[in-house]
């Protein structure tokens, strides 16, 4: 990095630091009810309003991690790093079918989880453990990553540490950071991270506002900036003997753009925190109302991906890319408002990785604890049990990335894409229909999971031996295609066959306790309003 | 079509619009063939990258579309089954 430390932009950060510090632990009181309920610390009371879900849900999709590789990615290879923008177009749409039916049965029958719905709607512990695993097993490198995500804000701002510290000079300001996130993510549960979202998103906001129109200004214009971006591409890599990148794809690119952009779209709101946002509002229109105005944030991310091209005409030279748009920001602004952009960063981080923690958590309480452990645990000790492993799920995140190579979590956090793709079956089929059978469901999971895993091990990079990529060739086909979705194609083929199978052989199949009428339920129809309290709060007895 | 008078078509052109609304921008953004290219550019952003902006707005806009057509049809079928005295949803 650059000389020494950036005072200046260290004291702004550090400033809006202590402030979400505040704000997350007095989030605690806001909209406060009275009981100990899994549903007040993991769901928020199921309370929020449309603008609230929009902050929270924008603040948990849209991670540090995603500000930084976004454009890292555009800035080490051009156009391919592109599709995480029809990625996030294609995901609005996609919701608005499924997602409010989710809201809806879960809402009736007090479901905190995805997997509590496939238990309730296929009888099937079994399917429903596997469900909760892959969220879990997806979930934790992803905390990770937005480890990462800060670690190169402090890098860029020279509190990293050099090469030569001591490591724990070196990781402190880490530790700091993720000590107080786990502390007021246990005492207030998903209030925090919501109240945090209003910070996080508006810095965000400001920043790339200004970006987009100041950094062109200072780099002579968006022609200037393709010019000179598309001069680098063509310049050959050394490791490859291929040109860097390109403008736009060319056609053998294409198969591999499109299926990213899908496989990532029907992934996304299989994750467990994308689930725990939605659960957490109020009734079944703030969710349909939210894909509506969702789509304000894939526009943000399309000006942040430019920010790549603007990184490679300001002549940032970095060794990791991850660090190509902090020290953009560093290069361009003036030192105090480099420390708005590097605390909007920061602030990312910590917005996804409390929502993620308790999502994590949550699965672990619901769907192994409570289905497994103690099957009589009372609504008060599931919350105990949840705010606990929420500290363990960080904790444990931080070790990863203490003790391991960065490329370990960025490896674990490519395969959780392609493994909680293969949740979709079980989840979106569950939510339309009954045809598919557990077994098969079950069935159809581990066969997509072994081929996905095995799939992304044999993929190599010039850096890399094993997991270098997230596609390969696709079976029968022979374009270059998304692991995830081919595992999800043979995933959804393995469960219509054996459907089939199991259906003539007449296997038993599991106890469905939800209603037809229960996907279409909202809040203040007959039976919602008045079955919750009950439903959740009887759970335990 | 059936023209049993008690039970509403489950298709109807009102539904056919929705699905229109919600699968269009997948063909848009799927068929990358037909925007993979650099001219025309606007204000020096080459066309790939300023064609798939323009389609945030106008997807957002298509589901907006989807989500007024779907209330409606939703409160028209809730009007015409309590006109009929009779089943709810």
């Amino acid at each position: 990095m650059k000389d020494g430390v950036n005072g200046v932009a260290l004291a702004v950060f550090i400033f809006f630091f202590l402030a979400v510090t505040v704000m997350g632990f007095l989030a605690a009181r806001w909209r406060k009810a009275e009981n100990d309920s899994l549903d007040e610390w993991g769901l928020g009371g199921r309370s929020f309003g449309t603008w609230v879900t929009w902050f929270l849900l924008g603040g948990d999709l849209y991670t540090a991690y995603t500000f930084v590789a976004v454009p890292a990615a555009i800035y080490a290879a051009g156009a391919a790093g592109f599709f995480a923008v029809p990625y996030t177009i294609l995901v609005y749409p996609l919701i608005f079918t499924f997602l409010p039916r989710l809201w809806s049965v879960s809402h009736k029958h007090g479901y905190v989880t995805t997997s509590d719905f496939v238990r309730g709607r296929f009888g099937s512990k079994g399917l429903s453990l596997a469900v909760a695993v892959t969220g879990i097993l997806a979930t934790m490198p992803y905390i990770a990553l937005q480890l990462v995500g800060i670690q190169a804000v402090l890098d860029v701002m020279g509190v990293g540490g050099g090469e030569d510290t001591n490591w724990f000079v070196k990781d402190l300001p880490l530790l700091i950071a993720f000590g107080v996130l786990a502390a007021y993510t246990y005492s207030s549960g998903l209030r925090a991270p919501a109240l945090i979202a209003f910070v996080k998103d508006t810095l965000i906001y400001i920043v790339i506002a200004v970006a987009i129109i100041y950094i062109p200004i200072k780099l002579g214009g968006f022609d200037d900036i393709f010019a000179k971006a598309g001069e680098a591409f063509s310049q050959t890599n050394p490791a490859t003997g291929k040109p860097r990148g390109a403008l736009a794809p060319a056609e053998p690119g294409q198969w591999t753009y499109a299926t990213l952009a899908l496989g990532s779209a029907l992934a996304l709101f299989m994750y467990p925190h994308s689930i725990t946002a939605t659960l957490s509002s109020r009734s079944r229109e703030v969710i349909r109302r939210n894909t509506t105005i969702l789509p304000l944030y894939s526009l943000m991310l399309g000006l942040l991906a430019l920010l790549g091209f603007m990184a490679i005409a300001a002549g940032v030279k970095v060794t990791n890319g991850q660090l190509a748009i902090p020290q953009l920001f560093e290069d361009m602004f003036p030192s105090w408002f480099a420390g708005v952009a590097f605390a909007a960063i920061g602030i990312g981080a910590l917005v996804p990785a409390a929502i993620m923690s308790i999502a994590a958590a949550n699965l672990f309480t619901r769907n192994i604890y409570k289905d497994f452990i103690k099957p009589n645990a009372t609504p008060a000790q599931e919350t105990k049990v949840s705010k606990l492993v929420s500290l363990l799920v960080k904790v444990g995140a931080l070790v990863f990335v203490l003790t391991m190579d960065k490329t370990v979590a960025i490896n674990f956090q490519l395969l959780g894409g392609i493994w909680i793709l293969q949740t979709f079956p079980a989840l979106v089929g569950g939510l339309f229909t009954r045809w598919f059978h557990r077994w098969a469901l079950l069935a159809g999971w581990a066969v997509g999971m072994v081929y996905g895993t095995f799939a992304a091990y044999g993929v190599a990079s010039p850096t890399q031996k094993h997991f270098g990529g997230s596609s390969k060739e696709i079976p029968g086909i022979g374009e270059i295609g998304y692991i995830g979705l081919t595992a999800f194609v043979i995933n959804v083929v393995v469960t219509v066959v054996l459907t089939f199978v199991l259906r003539a052989a007449k296997a038993p199949d599991g106890i469905d306790e939800t209603k037809p009428e229960d996907y279409t339920a909202d809040a203040g129809d007959p039976g919602v309003a008045v079955e919750l309290p009950p439903a959740t709060a009887g759970a335990g007895h | 079509m059936s023209d049993e008078e008690t039970r509403e078509p489950v298709v109807t052109p009102a539904r056919v619009a929705i699905a229109l609304c919600l699968i269009a921008p997948f063909v848009a953004m799927l068929w990358v063939g037909s925007y993979a290219k650099v001219d025309p550019a606007f204000i020096g952003i080459p066309f790939f990258y300023w064609y798939q902006m323009l389609w945030v707005p106008l997807s957002a806009a298509l589901t907006v579309t989807a989500y007024k057509l779907w209330q409606r049809d939703r409160r028209g079928r809730a009007a015409s089954s309590s006109a009929k005295g009779g089943a709810s949803e």
